[in-house]
Protein backbone atom coordinates (compact mmCIF):
# COMPACT_ATOMS: atom_id res chain seq x y z
CA UNK A 1 0.00 0.00 0.00
CA UNK A 2 0.86 3.75 -1.10
CA UNK A 3 1.63 5.91 1.79
CA UNK A 4 0.85 9.34 0.06
CA UNK A 5 0.89 11.44 2.70
CA UNK A 6 4.64 10.27 3.43
CA UNK A 7 6.54 10.73 0.32
CA UNK A 8 9.99 10.35 2.65
CA UNK A 9 8.79 7.08 3.32
CA UNK A 10 10.47 5.37 -0.47
CA UNK A 11 10.69 2.08 0.27
CA UNK A 12 8.05 -0.59 1.20
CA UNK A 13 8.21 -3.60 2.56
CA UNK A 14 5.85 -5.99 0.83
CA UNK A 15 5.01 -8.81 3.14
CA UNK A 16 3.02 -11.87 1.90
CA UNK A 17 -0.16 -12.39 3.78
CA UNK A 18 -0.18 -16.13 3.98
CA UNK A 19 3.84 -15.66 4.91
CA UNK A 20 3.17 -13.38 7.67
CA UNK A 21 0.64 -15.34 9.21
CA UNK A 22 3.14 -17.63 9.47
CA UNK A 23 5.57 -15.89 11.05
CA UNK A 24 2.94 -14.39 14.02
CA UNK A 25 1.99 -18.14 14.31
CA UNK A 26 5.44 -19.17 14.91
CA UNK A 27 6.79 -15.77 17.22
CA UNK A 28 3.14 -16.60 19.32
CA UNK A 29 3.96 -20.65 19.41
CA UNK A 30 7.54 -19.49 20.65
CA UNK A 31 6.76 -17.04 22.87
CA UNK A 32 4.52 -19.65 24.55
CA UNK A 33 6.74 -22.30 24.72
CA UNK A 34 9.47 -19.82 26.31
CA UNK A 35 7.00 -18.74 28.85
CA UNK A 36 6.11 -21.98 29.97
CA UNK A 37 9.61 -23.54 30.10
CA UNK A 38 10.07 -20.04 32.56
CA UNK A 39 6.90 -21.02 34.89
CA UNK A 40 8.48 -25.05 34.85
CA UNK A 41 12.01 -23.45 35.97
CA UNK A 42 10.21 -21.47 38.32
CA UNK A 43 8.22 -24.02 40.12
CA UNK A 44 11.71 -25.78 39.82
CA UNK A 45 13.11 -22.99 42.27
CA UNK A 46 10.48 -23.38 44.22
CA UNK A 47 10.91 -27.11 45.10
CA UNK A 48 14.48 -27.03 45.28
CA UNK A 49 13.67 -23.64 47.81
CA UNK A 50 10.61 -25.84 50.28
CA UNK A 51 13.72 -28.84 50.41
CA UNK A 52 15.87 -29.38 53.11
CA UNK A 53 18.96 -28.06 52.10
CA UNK A 54 18.77 -26.04 49.26
CA UNK A 55 21.25 -25.82 46.44
CA UNK A 56 22.35 -21.96 45.86
CA UNK A 57 24.56 -22.63 43.38
CA UNK A 58 21.71 -24.60 41.39
CA UNK A 59 18.92 -21.95 41.99
CA UNK A 60 21.18 -19.09 40.70
CA UNK A 61 22.16 -21.27 37.70
CA UNK A 62 18.11 -21.44 37.04
CA UNK A 63 17.87 -17.82 37.69
CA UNK A 64 20.05 -17.38 35.20
CA UNK A 65 18.65 -19.19 32.25
CA UNK A 66 15.61 -17.41 33.44
CA UNK A 67 17.38 -14.16 32.21
CA UNK A 68 18.38 -15.38 29.24
CA UNK A 69 15.35 -17.12 28.29
CA UNK A 70 13.49 -13.58 29.07
CA UNK A 71 15.60 -11.92 26.65
CA UNK A 72 15.28 -14.10 24.25
CA UNK A 73 11.59 -13.50 24.32
CA UNK A 74 11.99 -9.28 24.54
CA UNK A 75 14.18 -9.98 21.37
CA UNK A 76 11.18 -12.01 19.39
CA UNK A 77 9.30 -9.22 20.66
CA UNK A 78 11.00 -6.29 19.11
CA UNK A 79 11.98 -8.20 16.54
CA UNK A 80 9.08 -9.26 14.97
CA UNK A 81 5.81 -7.89 16.64
CA UNK A 82 7.38 -4.04 16.53
CA UNK A 83 8.85 -4.83 13.42
CA UNK A 84 12.30 -3.77 14.14
CA UNK A 85 13.92 -6.58 12.12
CA UNK A 86 12.28 -5.79 9.68
CA UNK A 87 13.85 -1.95 9.26
CA UNK A 88 16.93 -0.26 7.40
CA UNK A 89 19.93 -1.01 9.64
CA UNK A 90 20.21 2.76 9.95
CA UNK A 91 17.59 2.86 12.15
CA UNK A 92 18.14 -0.47 13.88
CA UNK A 93 21.74 0.73 15.04
CA UNK A 94 19.94 4.25 16.42
CA UNK A 95 17.47 2.20 18.70
CA UNK A 96 19.87 -0.60 19.92
CA UNK A 97 23.10 1.07 20.21
CA UNK A 98 21.85 3.33 23.11
CA UNK A 99 20.35 0.14 25.01
CA UNK A 100 24.46 -0.82 25.45
CA UNK A 101 24.32 1.14 28.40
CA UNK A 102 21.81 -1.19 30.07
CA UNK A 103 25.17 -3.20 30.34
CA UNK A 104 26.92 -0.52 32.29
CA UNK A 105 24.11 0.54 34.22
CA UNK A 106 22.92 -3.07 35.58
CA UNK A 107 26.55 -4.65 36.34
CA UNK A 108 27.35 -1.12 38.36
CA UNK A 109 24.18 -1.26 40.24
CA UNK A 110 24.19 -4.40 41.44
CA UNK A 111 27.96 -4.44 42.07
CA UNK A 112 26.90 -1.35 44.23
CA UNK A 113 24.44 -3.08 46.10
CA UNK A 114 26.38 -6.11 47.54
CA UNK A 115 29.16 -3.86 48.25
CA UNK A 116 27.03 -2.23 50.43
CA UNK A 117 25.46 -5.50 51.76
CA UNK A 118 29.06 -6.79 52.24
CA UNK A 119 29.89 -3.48 54.17
CA UNK A 120 26.92 -3.26 56.51
CA UNK A 121 27.36 -6.79 57.44
CA UNK A 122 31.42 -6.14 58.33
CA UNK A 123 30.77 -3.17 60.43
CA UNK A 124 27.22 -3.09 61.65
CA UNK A 125 26.74 -6.33 63.14
CA UNK A 126 23.21 -5.98 64.70
CA UNK A 127 22.61 -5.52 60.90
CA UNK A 128 24.00 -8.74 60.15
CA UNK A 129 22.15 -10.89 63.30
CA UNK A 130 18.69 -9.48 62.60
CA UNK A 131 18.39 -10.10 59.05
CA UNK A 132 20.84 -13.00 58.19
CA UNK A 133 18.66 -15.86 57.23
CA UNK A 134 18.96 -18.46 59.67
CA UNK A 135 19.52 -21.20 57.43
CA UNK A 136 23.38 -19.76 57.58
CA UNK A 137 23.69 -20.94 61.18
CA UNK A 138 22.06 -24.55 60.87
CA UNK A 139 24.90 -25.29 58.79
CA UNK A 140 27.24 -24.70 61.71
CA UNK A 141 24.66 -26.43 64.07
CA UNK A 142 24.91 -29.74 62.02
CA UNK A 143 28.40 -31.21 62.83
CA UNK A 144 27.60 -30.48 66.54
CA UNK A 145 24.70 -32.39 66.34
CA UNK A 146 25.86 -35.18 64.78
CA UNK A 147 28.84 -35.51 67.42
CA UNK A 148 26.45 -35.92 70.10
CA UNK A 149 24.52 -38.20 68.34
CA UNK A 150 27.48 -41.14 67.86
CA UNK A 151 28.69 -40.35 71.79
CA UNK B 1 28.49 -2.23 -13.27
CA UNK B 2 27.99 1.23 -11.84
CA UNK B 3 24.11 0.87 -12.95
CA UNK B 4 23.53 -2.27 -11.17
CA UNK B 5 25.39 -0.69 -8.36
CA UNK B 6 22.63 2.26 -8.07
CA UNK B 7 19.30 0.23 -8.73
CA UNK B 8 20.21 -2.53 -5.81
CA UNK B 9 21.78 0.15 -3.62
CA UNK B 10 19.29 2.69 -2.10
CA UNK B 11 21.51 6.31 -1.31
CA UNK B 12 19.39 6.80 1.73
CA UNK B 13 21.15 10.16 2.75
CA UNK B 14 21.25 11.62 -0.82
CA UNK B 15 18.23 13.91 0.49
CA UNK B 16 14.62 14.42 -0.55
CA UNK B 17 13.27 11.00 1.22
CA UNK B 18 13.83 9.73 4.82
CA UNK B 19 17.13 8.02 5.85
CA UNK B 20 15.73 5.97 8.13
CA UNK B 21 12.51 5.08 6.00
CA UNK B 22 10.27 5.97 8.47
CA UNK B 23 7.77 8.70 9.07
CA UNK B 24 8.67 11.02 11.63
CA UNK B 25 5.67 9.96 13.92
CA UNK B 26 6.75 6.45 13.87
CA UNK B 27 10.77 7.19 14.43
CA UNK B 28 9.56 9.54 17.29
CA UNK B 29 7.70 6.97 18.95
CA UNK B 30 10.33 4.51 18.84
CA UNK B 31 12.96 7.35 20.27
CA UNK B 32 10.20 7.55 23.00
CA UNK B 33 10.11 4.10 23.76
CA UNK B 34 14.01 3.79 23.85
CA UNK B 35 13.71 6.14 26.83
CA UNK B 36 10.82 4.73 28.44
CA UNK B 37 12.89 1.77 28.28
CA UNK B 38 15.65 3.66 30.43
CA UNK B 39 13.02 4.53 33.12
CA UNK B 40 11.78 1.11 33.80
CA UNK B 41 15.32 0.33 33.20
CA UNK B 42 16.33 2.87 36.28
CA UNK B 43 13.42 1.52 38.32
CA UNK B 44 13.76 -2.08 37.97
CA UNK B 45 18.12 -1.62 38.49
CA UNK B 46 17.48 0.09 41.41
CA UNK B 47 15.20 -2.59 42.83
CA UNK B 48 17.83 -4.91 42.14
CA UNK B 49 20.56 -2.85 43.64
CA UNK B 50 18.72 -3.26 46.91
CA UNK B 51 18.00 -6.53 46.56
CA UNK B 52 21.48 -7.17 46.67
CA UNK B 53 22.01 -5.27 49.78
CA UNK B 54 19.77 -7.32 51.64
CA UNK B 55 20.58 -10.37 53.76
CA UNK B 56 17.20 -11.61 52.97
CA UNK B 57 14.47 -11.17 50.64
CA UNK B 58 11.58 -12.53 50.06
CA UNK B 59 10.62 -15.30 48.26
CA UNK B 60 8.08 -14.59 45.47
CA UNK B 61 6.77 -18.00 45.80
CA UNK B 62 5.37 -17.05 49.46
CA UNK B 63 4.45 -13.89 48.07
CA UNK B 64 2.22 -14.56 45.25
CA UNK B 65 0.76 -18.09 45.35
CA UNK B 66 -3.05 -16.67 45.54
CA UNK B 67 -5.37 -17.44 42.81
CA UNK B 68 -9.15 -15.77 42.85
CA UNK B 69 -11.63 -18.12 43.94
CA UNK B 70 -9.28 -20.75 45.59
CA UNK B 71 -9.00 -19.53 48.74
CA UNK B 72 -6.04 -19.93 50.86
CA UNK B 73 -4.78 -23.04 48.48
CA UNK B 74 -0.92 -22.78 47.54
CA UNK B 75 -0.82 -22.26 43.93
CA UNK B 76 2.89 -20.79 43.14
CA UNK B 77 2.94 -18.76 39.81
CA UNK B 78 -0.05 -19.65 38.30
CA UNK B 79 -2.45 -16.43 38.58
CA UNK B 80 0.84 -14.44 37.01
CA UNK B 81 1.21 -17.10 34.42
CA UNK B 82 -2.33 -16.27 33.22
CA UNK B 83 -1.62 -12.29 33.64
CA UNK B 84 1.15 -12.97 31.71
CA UNK B 85 -0.55 -14.97 28.45
CA UNK B 86 -3.70 -12.14 28.70
CA UNK B 87 -0.61 -9.95 27.90
CA UNK B 88 1.23 -11.78 25.06
CA UNK B 89 -2.37 -13.08 23.70
CA UNK B 90 -3.02 -9.05 23.49
CA UNK B 91 0.22 -8.11 21.40
CA UNK B 92 -0.86 -11.22 19.15
CA UNK B 93 -3.79 -9.05 18.33
CA UNK B 94 -2.62 -5.88 18.09
CA UNK B 95 -0.10 -7.63 15.40
CA UNK B 96 -3.21 -8.84 13.22
CA UNK B 97 -4.82 -5.14 13.58
CA UNK B 98 -1.96 -3.32 12.29
CA UNK B 99 -1.72 -5.82 9.64
CA UNK B 100 -5.00 -5.28 9.17
CA UNK B 101 -4.48 -1.53 8.84
CA UNK B 102 -1.04 -2.40 6.27
CA UNK B 103 -4.18 -3.92 3.92
CA UNK B 104 -6.55 -1.33 4.31
CA UNK B 105 -8.85 -3.63 5.55
CA UNK B 106 -11.08 -1.55 8.41
CA UNK B 107 -13.02 -4.61 9.32
CA UNK B 108 -10.13 -6.31 10.51
CA UNK B 109 -8.59 -3.71 12.09
CA UNK B 110 -11.57 -2.87 14.07
CA UNK B 111 -11.94 -6.78 14.87
CA UNK B 112 -8.70 -6.99 16.32
CA UNK B 113 -8.17 -3.79 18.27
CA UNK B 114 -11.14 -4.67 19.88
CA UNK B 115 -9.99 -7.65 21.21
CA UNK B 116 -6.65 -5.88 22.07
CA UNK B 117 -8.70 -3.96 24.21
CA UNK B 118 -10.52 -6.83 25.70
CA UNK B 119 -6.86 -8.05 26.50
CA UNK B 120 -6.13 -4.83 28.42
CA UNK B 121 -8.65 -4.61 30.39
CA UNK B 122 -8.18 -8.40 31.13
CA UNK B 123 -5.29 -7.62 32.47
CA UNK B 124 -5.85 -4.42 34.34
CA UNK B 125 -9.10 -6.39 36.01
CA UNK B 126 -6.39 -9.25 37.11
CA UNK B 127 -3.62 -6.45 38.66
CA UNK B 128 -6.62 -4.95 40.57
CA UNK B 129 -7.48 -8.10 42.11
CA UNK B 130 -3.76 -9.07 43.07
CA UNK B 131 -3.37 -5.60 44.31
CA UNK B 132 -6.62 -5.57 46.46
CA UNK B 133 -5.68 -9.41 47.70
CA UNK B 134 -1.91 -8.62 48.48
CA UNK B 135 -3.18 -5.13 50.40
CA UNK B 136 -6.00 -6.88 52.65
CA UNK B 137 -4.57 -10.16 53.04
CA UNK B 138 -4.06 -10.97 56.67
CA UNK B 139 -0.92 -12.51 57.83
CA UNK B 140 0.38 -13.18 61.19
CA UNK B 141 4.07 -11.44 62.26
CA UNK B 142 5.63 -11.45 64.42
CA UNK B 143 6.70 -7.46 65.46
CA UNK B 144 8.83 -5.93 68.60
CA UNK B 145 7.69 -8.91 70.49
CA UNK B 146 4.06 -9.41 69.89
CA UNK B 147 1.77 -10.79 67.11
CA UNK B 148 0.46 -8.61 64.26
CA UNK B 149 -1.63 -8.92 61.40
CA UNK B 150 -1.23 -6.95 58.44
CA UNK B 151 -1.22 -7.16 54.22
CA UNK B 152 1.24 -5.83 52.24
CA UNK B 153 1.71 -2.29 52.16
CA UNK B 154 4.47 0.79 51.38
CA UNK B 155 4.56 1.06 55.70
CA UNK B 156 5.08 -3.23 55.64
CA UNK B 157 4.73 -6.58 54.70
CA UNK B 158 4.85 -9.87 56.02
CA UNK B 159 7.05 -11.63 53.86
CA UNK B 160 9.94 -11.75 56.31
CA UNK B 161 11.81 -15.22 57.71
CA UNK B 162 9.80 -17.76 59.01
CA UNK B 163 9.88 -17.43 62.77
CA UNK B 164 11.01 -21.10 64.23
CA UNK B 165 11.56 -20.17 68.06
CA UNK B 166 8.16 -21.50 69.74
CA UNK B 167 9.14 -19.93 72.73
CA UNK B 168 9.29 -16.77 71.56
CA UNK B 169 5.97 -16.92 70.02
CA UNK B 170 4.65 -18.14 73.18
CA UNK B 171 5.84 -14.75 74.79
CA UNK B 172 4.52 -12.62 72.30
CA UNK B 173 1.46 -14.07 72.74
CA UNK B 174 1.42 -12.20 76.21
CA UNK B 175 1.81 -9.07 74.43
CA UNK B 176 -1.09 -9.40 71.66
CA UNK B 177 -3.69 -7.45 71.58
CA UNK B 178 -7.22 -9.46 72.13
CA UNK B 179 -8.32 -8.60 68.29
CA UNK B 180 -5.37 -10.09 67.07
CA UNK B 181 -5.68 -13.26 69.27
CA UNK B 182 -9.19 -13.54 67.91
CA UNK B 183 -8.21 -12.93 64.21
CA UNK B 184 -5.33 -15.77 64.99
CA UNK B 185 -7.57 -17.96 67.00
CA UNK B 186 -10.20 -18.07 63.83
CA UNK B 187 -8.09 -18.39 60.98
CA UNK B 188 -7.25 -21.88 62.13
CA UNK B 189 -9.95 -22.35 64.13
CA UNK B 190 -13.55 -22.92 62.09
CA UNK B 191 -15.54 -24.68 65.37
CA UNK B 192 -16.68 -20.98 67.01
CA UNK B 193 -17.93 -17.81 65.12
CA UNK B 194 -16.28 -14.40 65.42
CA UNK B 195 -18.61 -13.40 67.72
CA UNK B 196 -17.80 -17.02 70.18
CA UNK B 197 -14.36 -15.83 70.25
CA UNK B 198 -14.65 -12.22 70.89
CA UNK B 199 -16.79 -13.20 74.28
CA UNK B 200 -13.88 -15.23 75.05
CA UNK B 201 -11.24 -14.18 77.83
CA UNK B 202 -7.66 -13.26 76.76
CA UNK B 203 -6.48 -16.37 78.81
CA UNK B 204 -8.76 -18.59 76.69
CA UNK B 205 -8.12 -17.45 73.43
CA UNK B 206 -4.27 -17.57 74.11
CA UNK B 207 -4.69 -21.49 74.85
CA UNK B 208 -6.31 -22.01 71.73
CA UNK B 209 -3.71 -20.25 69.39
CA UNK B 210 -2.10 -23.40 67.53
CA UNK B 211 1.42 -22.30 66.33
CA UNK B 212 1.63 -25.50 64.30
CA UNK B 213 -0.84 -24.41 62.14
CA UNK B 214 -0.03 -21.20 61.23
CA UNK B 215 3.29 -19.82 59.54
CA UNK B 216 4.44 -17.02 61.49
CA UNK B 217 7.00 -15.08 59.87
CA UNK B 218 8.54 -11.50 60.95
CA UNK B 219 8.52 -8.58 59.02
CA UNK B 220 10.24 -8.17 55.34
CA UNK B 221 12.03 -5.76 54.00
CA UNK B 222 10.40 -2.59 53.93
CA UNK B 223 11.35 -1.54 50.48
CA UNK B 224 9.40 -4.84 49.16
CA UNK B 225 6.33 -3.39 49.29
CA UNK B 226 7.21 -0.03 47.55
CA UNK B 227 8.78 -1.66 44.80
CA UNK B 228 6.48 -3.86 43.97
CA UNK B 229 3.47 -1.18 44.21
CA UNK B 230 5.99 1.06 42.43
CA UNK B 231 7.03 -0.80 39.49
CA UNK B 232 3.29 -2.79 38.54
CA UNK B 233 1.56 0.27 39.25
CA UNK B 234 3.32 2.18 36.78
CA UNK B 235 3.52 -0.66 34.17
CA UNK B 236 0.01 -1.05 34.98
CA UNK B 237 -0.27 3.28 34.23
CA UNK B 238 0.96 2.35 30.60
CA UNK B 239 -1.31 -0.58 30.64
CA UNK B 240 -3.93 1.36 31.02
CA UNK B 241 -2.79 4.48 28.83
CA UNK B 242 -2.40 1.90 26.00
CA UNK B 243 -6.18 0.78 26.71
CA UNK B 244 -7.11 4.35 26.50
CA UNK B 245 -4.91 5.03 23.02
CA UNK B 246 -6.17 1.99 21.42
CA UNK B 247 -10.23 2.81 22.31
CA UNK B 248 -9.39 6.39 20.66
CA UNK B 249 -7.98 4.33 17.18
CA UNK B 250 -10.90 2.44 17.51
CA UNK B 251 -13.64 5.37 17.87
CA UNK B 252 -11.03 7.23 14.84
CA UNK B 253 -10.96 3.83 12.64
CA UNK B 254 -14.81 3.28 12.65
CA UNK B 255 -15.39 6.87 11.90
CA UNK B 256 -13.14 6.56 8.59
CA UNK B 257 -10.31 9.38 9.65
CA UNK B 258 -7.86 6.26 8.44
CA UNK B 259 -10.00 5.79 5.71
CA UNK B 260 -10.21 8.77 4.57
CA UNK B 261 -6.37 9.65 5.07
CA UNK B 262 -5.68 6.55 2.92
CA UNK B 263 -3.28 5.16 5.22
CA UNK B 264 -3.48 3.35 8.99
CA UNK B 265 -0.10 4.42 10.35
CA UNK B 266 -1.59 6.04 13.67
CA UNK B 267 -2.59 2.34 14.50
CA UNK B 268 1.20 1.03 13.92
CA UNK B 269 2.28 3.56 16.52
CA UNK B 270 -0.52 2.77 18.92
CA UNK B 271 0.52 -1.03 18.33
CA UNK B 272 4.07 -0.14 18.96
CA UNK B 273 3.33 1.33 22.38
CA UNK B 274 0.72 -1.37 23.45
CA UNK B 275 3.91 -4.32 21.83
CA UNK B 276 6.40 -2.15 24.36
CA UNK B 277 4.06 -2.43 27.39
CA UNK B 278 3.91 -6.30 26.76
CA UNK B 279 8.01 -6.25 26.66
CA UNK B 280 8.15 -4.04 29.78
CA UNK B 281 5.92 -6.89 31.64
CA UNK B 282 8.48 -9.49 30.62
CA UNK B 283 10.92 -7.79 32.67
CA UNK B 284 8.66 -7.45 35.65
CA UNK B 285 7.48 -10.51 35.21
CA UNK B 286 11.38 -11.51 35.85
CA UNK B 287 11.89 -9.58 38.48
CA UNK B 288 9.16 -9.61 40.85
CA UNK B 289 7.63 -13.03 39.98
CA UNK B 290 10.51 -15.81 38.82
CA UNK B 291 13.72 -14.45 40.40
Amino acid sequence: MQHPAFEEVSFQHHTDDAEFKRRVRKTTILLSIITIIELVIGLTIYTIHKGENPNHTLVLMFKGMVCILTLAKAYYIVSVFMHLGDEIRNMIMTIVVPLMLFIWFIAAFIWDGNSYKNLRNKYDKHFEETTMPKQHHKVDEHPAEIKTGKE
Amino acid sequence: MSTTATTHQTKWWSGGKSPFNLEYGKLMMWYFLMSDAFTFGAFLISYGSIRFSQNFWPDPNVVFNAFPGAGHANLPLAFVSVMTFILIISSVTMVLAVHAGHKGDKQGVIKWLAWTIVGGIAFLSCQAWEWHHLITGEHAVLVDGKLDIIGQTMGGNPWGQLVEDQAALTAALNNTSHDTLIQLVHSHDHTHSMEQLAAMSDTELKGMVNFAEMHIREKGPIAFGGYFFGITGFHGFHVFSGVIINIVMLIMTQKNVFQNRGHYLMIEKAGLYWHFVDLVWVFVFLCFYLI
